[in-house]
């Protein structure tokens, strides 16, 4: 009866296919990996964060408001280097969102095919640059240029200004990326309904696909936000070393990354308390990022249904 | 057929999509203050005729027109006509429901803010919203999102918007296709309601609503050759359903074609 076919399994029972069942392992094990990754992190990070708070010289109070972060004198207060932190990622912020923004709607909404051929990709280069060229780039170009602007006496040469400057670029792709997706995937149908009434194109990009969008374009400033708080390399080599309680952006100051990175590259011995302390630090970076991710990914959640 | 003072008026007017001719050769005349119907088979060129009257269609990159639209004795494609403009007193509703992700108010009061709007904006929304037959749904909601209507009132929403900007001609795009039998009757007694105040086009393929609803109908047909849409028969409803010249209406209306 079976034209070409093998003889049917009479009974419809389940057969085993080694296969599917291989294939199925390897895909789980794929997804498992970065689940157990950070659970890695979580626990690294925690482990030695613990062995720092635990310490008789600290306590988790003054670690989170103390003013002043000398290890040498057991003074542990994390706000200098939060406070650059935040003041590096305002300043890239301040260059990403609009050029970032502006740049989405012009890619979305005004340019040719062919335009955008040529600018998105270009756009998406700028994201591929290594970071410590970046980094180098702030100190020996946008340093200098911020000095002769503003004079040599004010400006110092390593400053948190032309990093939180350069870092707005490298996240300005990144932007620009996640906003232009998401005023593409605003519904023609409701240009259209724009346009068949007397709109102009400003019109119709300003105050009907930009609100439309509005979920993913604030999901894509937090995704941005957490970009530049973890960014490492451009504050490293640019905003100067030795933690700093200043907002003033001409004057060098110590980001949180920066500090790790200073750190770590010394010799310090195992276990003392100054490499607890930058598990510590680390700990606190990683809780600000998740909380961020948590955010973006509920905005996002939310934009899903934004139109139906 | 040669009306008194059409509103619209085409003159050989084709309508390409790149290469491509989609409609070729149409010289028809929109009466004032009546429902016409564009009918045809699917892809014969029904929707791109109508978005030619507002100049929708080169919102699509590559199309372009030969030949001419006169509104109210100006070519619509002149040279120096805004599109703007054009859509600003030639307004459209389309196939889809397309509300503004926008409160119920704001989706009515949005294009006569960007217009400009002098009088009581209150009042510009109760009376599109009536003439629409939505108000006394709705009264009591404007504040709610307008995705939360249904799609029938979804619709007359996009009406009373199309209203709103108070134009001379509306286009309607299939508006009752994506809708229920009762939506539809609420849509075609809106039409019959407007039609003192202005100028329908609306493009169909259910032969029954242009029978119904239409005084206009104007039909058209791919040509076998050229695959391109053209009108192969205008006249009043009545008589186009009752006494077609054409023979290919004849077998359309009656439902015998393909």
């Amino acid at each position: 009866m079976n034209y070409g076919y093998p003889i049917r399994n009479k009974g419809l029972q389940k057969k085993i296919k080694p296969g599917e069942t291989v294939i199925h392992v390897l895909l789980f094990l794929a997804g498992f990996i970065s689940i157990f990754t950070t659970i890695g992190i979580v626990f690294v990070l925690g482990k030695d964060a613990w062995l720092f708070f635990r310490l008789p010289e600290v306590n988790l109070w003054d670690f989170l408001t103390g003013t002043s972060w000398q290890p040498h004198i057991n003074k542990f207060g994390i706000l200098p280097l939060f406070t650059s932190t935040l003041l590096t990622t305002a300043i890239a912020m301040t260059i990403a969102i609009p050029l970032g923004l502006a740049a989405a709607i012009y890619l979305s909404e005004y340019a040719s095919q062919k335009a955008r051929k040529i600018i998105k990709p270009t756009l998406e280069l700028l994201a591929g640059i290594p970071t410590i060229v970046y980094g180098y780039f702030a100190l020996t170009m946008v340093t200098p240029l911020l000095r002769s602007i503003f004079g040599a006496n004010i400006v110092e040469i390593y400053n948190t200004g032309s990093a939180g400057l350069v870092m707005g670029i490298l996240i300005l792709p990144l932007v620009a990326s996640i906003c232009e997706d998401s005023l593409s995937a605003v519904p023609r149908t409701l240009r259209d309904a724009a346009y068949g009434l007397g709109a102009t194109k400003l019109e119709v990009a300003i105050k009907i696909v930009l609100p439309a969008a509005l979920s993913g374009i604030s999901a894509a400033i937090i995704l941005g936000i957490t970009r530049a708080i973890g960014e490492t390399m451009i504050v490293a080599v640019a905003a100067g070393a030795g933690p700093n309680l200043t907002l003033n952006p001409f004057k060098g100051a110590e980001t949180m990354t920066g500090h790790i990175v200073r750190i770590s590259g010394g010799d310090l011995s195992y276990d003392s308390i100054d490499y607890n302390s930058i598990f510590a630090i680390g700990l606190f970076l990683f809780l600000i990022t998740l909380v961020l991710n948590i955010i973006s990914q509920r905005i996002v959640r939310k934009y899903r249904e934004v139109y139906e | 057929m040669n009306l008194i003072s059409p509103v619209l008026e085409t003159h050989n007017l084709n309508i390409y999509y790149g290469d491509f001719r989609a409609v070729t050769d149409v010289n028809i005349q929109i009466p004032r203050h009546k429902i016409t119907a564009i009918i045809g088979p699917s892809g014969c060129g029904k929707s791109t005729l109508l978005r030619a009257f507002n100049r929708m269609n080169e919102l699509v990159p590559n199309t372009h027109i030969e030949g001419e639209i006169i509104f109210e004795g100006q070519n619509l494609y002149g040279r120096d006509i805004d599109p703007v403009e054009v859509r600003y007193r030639i307004g459209m509703v389309f196939q889809k429901p397309n509300p503004f992700p926008k409160s119920i108010y704001e989706n009515v009061a949005w294009a006569a803010r960007i217009h400009g709007y002098r009088g009581n904006l209150d009042e510009l929304v109760e009376s599109s919203l009536t003439k629409a037959a939505l108000w006394d749904e709705v009264k009591d909601i404007l504040k709610q999102s307008a995705l939360s209507l249904s799609g029938g009132q979804q619709q007359r929403l996009c009406i009373a918007r199309a209203i709103a900007v108070q134009p001379e001609v509306i286009l309607m795009d299939e508006p009752a296709s994506a809708l229920d039998p009762i939506a539809t009757l609420k849509i075609e007694e809106l039409m019959q309601s407007l039609k003192k105040d202005y100028t329908i086009v609306i493009v169909t393929h259910n032969m029954q609503q242009a029978a119904r609803a239409s005084d206009y109908t104007s039909m058209m047909m791919l040509a076998e050759n050229t695959r391109s849409g053209t009108v192969i028969e205008f006249e009043e409803t009545n008589t186009l359903f009752t006494r077609p010249k054409d023979k290919r209406t004849e077998d359309y209306v009656t439902g015998r074609f393909g």
